[in-house]
């Protein structure tokens, strides 16, 4: 048998720092999108909840529970992160493991708004996008999802074939953001 | 230009991608004749004034948003959700 090595999808590329801000990639474990069927959003957020400890999460936000957090991921689809998802949920919803598609990230540093302000066309700022927040919209050119983590960390994520793209679009904005200090 | 998607928030228009006029949503019955599918298919209004349009939140939330605006002034006057949110269809 071939050995097979598994390679994260930033392995050759993170981390980096650049300006006092990094990027690291993050290892999450499973992914799993979850898409209720029709009519069936409450019946799955209360499985969820008995499941995994949180409920589906409201549109623009992230719900986190001891192991497991559960993203908002556009209309009707949440991404489970964390556990591999509970059998009962496949019985109201579609469940997909998703778990090597993403490219995940984390960006974090003092200066991390000002590198996001460059690349994402929606205000990052804490006033207006808090912890737990989270966002689909693009990076760039980019599909992402971002999420922020605290005051200073967001969580990005792109599909994994965008890896080498992200890093390239990050790091023009670092270099950017440290030049201009 | 900024589109107020009813389920994000008020977004860049670059999220969008803009399909046209919103006639898609009443589509007329199999049996309403060649006219009716007719101008369905093919006769679109050229409006001096407010008209529908259909946006796609493509890389927000991907919902269908219908977007009431006037051609003459640029005005955008309303955003609804083409599908609303309720208890079959989660936001």
């Amino acid at each position: 048998m071939v050995e097979l090595i598994a390679r994260t999808p930033c392995q050759a590329l993170l981390p980096l720092e650049i300006g006092g801000v990094v990027v690291r990639e993050e290892d999450v474990g499973r992914l799993t999108s979850i898409m209720p069927y029709r009519g069936q959003h409450a019946a799955v957020s209360a499985t969820l909840k008995a499941a995994h400890g949180i409920e589906l999460p409201a549109p623009g936000r992230m719900y986190e529970a001891q192991c497991a957090q559960a993203i908002w991921f556009g209309r009707g689809q949440t991404m489970l992160i964390g556990p591999a998802p509970d059998a009962a949920l496949s019985r109201d919803a579609a469940l997909t493991d998703q778990s090597d598609a993403w490219a995940v990230v984390r960006l974090h540093g003092d200066s991390a708004e000002d590198v996001l302000a460059r690349l994402v066309p929606v205000d990052l700022r804490a006033a207006s996008f808090s912890c737990g927040h989270t966002a689909r919209t693009r990076l760039m050119h980019l599909a992402a999802s971002i999420t922020r983590l605290d005051d200073r960390t967001f969580r990005i994520m792109v599909f994994r074939s965008m890896a080498m793209t992200l890093v390239h679009d990050l790091k023009t904005a670092m270099e950017g953001v440290a030049a201009r200090r | 230009m900024r589109i107020i998607c009813p389920i994000c928030g008020a977004r860049d228009r670059r999220e969008y991608y803009y399909q046209g006029d919103a006639v898609a949503l009443q589509r007329p019955a199999p049996d309403a004749g060649e006219a009716a599918w007719d101008a369905y298919l093919h006769l679109r209004d050229n409006p001096a004034g407010v008209t529908r349009d259909l946006w796609y939140h493509e890389a927000g939330c991907g919902s269908w948003v219908v977007v009431t605006r006037n051609t003459v002034t640029h005005e955008v006057q309303d955003t609804v959700l083409a599908a609303p949110v309720n208890a079959d269809n989660a936001p």
